[in-house]
């Protein structure tokens, strides 16, 4: 019995450490296409349409949500320190730091990668991706890289406005329980962000995006022949992704700190 | 314009220790029909992939028009697969897009038409394969039949040399399954090219073949007409074709 539960938990290791070993195969493979022009401007602005419209309602609610629970929970803390003064800039910090990047990443990782899983599984899967291929049609070109580099571009913006919204819903939840206006609130967020704490979690989300194209597209890529491997393309694919995003937050806000001392 | 000869020498291909083809020599002429049989699971589209390069041989040659295509580059390769056509067995239609824009597709990325021209052809095609009406339609709503006339004017709209066919009549009822086996017949007629159908469809065959092989075991048991075939006492053949 025991046995068993270990073959299987070395054979999740065993998977994951192949995963690595391809992504980085794919990754190369997209850097070695993406600095050879022409780029297909008219697929990439395609896909960044489609997967803005995709997730901007789901992030915009999260976003207000973050920063409106986020207030919430800090205020009696706050008020405990006599520090309320603080609280716009605690919670503004927070978000722009921390909540806001890594909150939508994951978000958009479990609503686009696991979608681009499943549609470039599906091409493997019908042939599309072989069809494209021997009419001499580069199929990686066209379906792979325009997809990472959108991906890698829309975030940053989703991040940005997600940020945005949930300054927004603090304010919420301050106006509710204190007197505050709008314009000190806002004056008081923008006095205390700093560039260390704008540029470095914006820079992340480049990062963290370009995670969630290469995953999906290269579980989708790669998927095994049968229906089967379709559904596995899209869910491995939102669970790696996930997981690759929480460990590369932890190395850049290392390196964040590293480069920006306190 | 002629087809493209076709030369396959020995050809083995496993995946890992699975043996799928162990030495098939066959060869197809200049504008014949030559057909494919064998059970499901013997290794037919992996031939059919294997002579186009999608899939990496283990061993063997192959020549396309007299070409060494192992030994091509890429840019080379991709030079080559301008004059192929290739059926796949579900059509392989691109799905994203509409009829026009599959249709479009590998004319508009590889050549340089004007849209005049681009427009002119995709008709044609569309007129060729009797589906001009589905012009504007997305491959979803597409009958089984339908989606293969599609996938088939996509693969000749390039005008290719040689075109393969991977089960043209698989999955349809009787009666398309007629009707796709003579306008493969029809188009070979008119457009010369060199053809290799891969099938278990005796009716189709009988239809198309110009000659015949039977792929078994990982090689060819079998090489002739398709009379010499279907009359052979050869125990195999004879449970083949009843
Ligand atoms: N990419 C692949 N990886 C592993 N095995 C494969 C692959 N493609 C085909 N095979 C195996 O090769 C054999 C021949 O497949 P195929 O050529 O599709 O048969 P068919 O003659 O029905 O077209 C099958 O047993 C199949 O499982
Ligand atoms: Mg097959």
């Amino acid at each position: 019995m025991s046995d068993k539960k270990q073959t299987v938990s070395g054979k999740r290791f065993g998977e994951f450490f192949s995963n690595i070993g391809g992504l980085t195969n794919f990754s190369m493979m997209f850097f070695k296409n993406f600095l050879i022009p022409p780029y297909d401007f008219k697929e990439i602005k395609k896909h960044m349409d489609e997967l803005g419209v995709k997730t901007l309602p789901i992030v915009s609610i999260t976003g207000i949500i973050i920063g409106f629970v986020l207030a919430l929970q800090s205020l009696p803390v706050m008020v405990r320190f006599g520090a309320e003064a603080f609280l716009p800039a605690t919670v503004a910090i927070s978000v722009c730091r921390e909540l806001g990047p890594v909150i939508t990443a994951l978000i958009f990782a479990g609503r686009v990668s696991s979608g681009i899983g499943a549609e470039l599984g599906s091409m493997r899967v019908t042939e599309q991706i072989d069809a494209m291929e021997v009419s001499a049609i580069n199929p990686f070109r066209y379906l792979v890289v325009t997809r990472i580099i959108a991906c890698t571009l829309i975030l940053p913006l989703l991040t940005v406005f997600v940020d945005f919204l949930a300054l927004l819903g603090a304010y919420v939840a301050l106006m509710l329980s204190q007197n505050l206006t709008f314009e000190y609130y806002m004056g008081s967020v923008f006095s205390s962000l700093t560039f260390v704490d704008v540029m470095p979690g914006l820079l992340k989300t480049f990062v963290f995006g370009f995670i969630v194209g290469v995953v999906g597209s290269y579980k989708g890529y790669t998927a095994d022949k049968g229906t089967e491997g379709v559904g596995k393309a899209s869910t491995t694919s939102v669970v790696l992704s996930s997981l690759l995003i929480l460990l590369f937050d932890m190395v850049l806000v290392k390196v964040t700190v590293w480069l920006w001392p306190v | 314009m002629a087809g493209l000869k076709v030369e396959m020498k020995n050809i083995r291909k496993s995946f890992e220790d699975f043996k799928v083809l162990d030495g098939v020599t066959l060869h197809a002429d200049c504008g014949e029909n030559l057909v494919i049989f064998g059970k499901s699971g013997t290794g037919k589209s992996v031939l059919l992939k294997c002579l186009v390069r999608l899939l990496d041989v283990d061993g063997g040659e192959i020549y396309v028009g007299g070409v060494d295509t192992l030994s091509l580059n890429l840019k080379e390769l991709n030079e080559l697969r301008k004059d192929l056509g290739f059926l796949f067995q579900g059509a392989a239609l691109y799905d994203s897009m509409s009829v026009r824009e599959n249709l479009e597709f590998p004319l508009i990325r590889n050549f340089k038409f004007s849209q005049k021209e681009v427009d002119e052809k995709v008709f044609k095609a569309l007129e060729r394969v009797s589906l001009s009406e589905a012009l504007d339609k997305m491959p979803s709503e597409l009958s089984g039949g339908m989606r293969k006339r599609i996938g088939l004017a996509r693969s000749i709209i390039t005008e290719p040399k040689l075109m393969l066919y991977d089960e043209p009549t698989t999955g349809l009822d009787p009666i398309t399954a007629k009707e796709i086996s003579k306008l493969i017949i029809d188009l070979q007629t008119e457009l010369k090219m060199t053809s290799i159908v891969v099938t278990h469809d005796l009716l189709c065959a009988k239809i198309i073949a110009d000659r015949a092989v039977m792929l078994k075991d990982g090689g060819i048991i079998f090489e002739g007409n398709l009379e010499d075939m279907t009359s052979s006492n050869d125990p195999f053949l004879k449970n083949f074709f009843n």
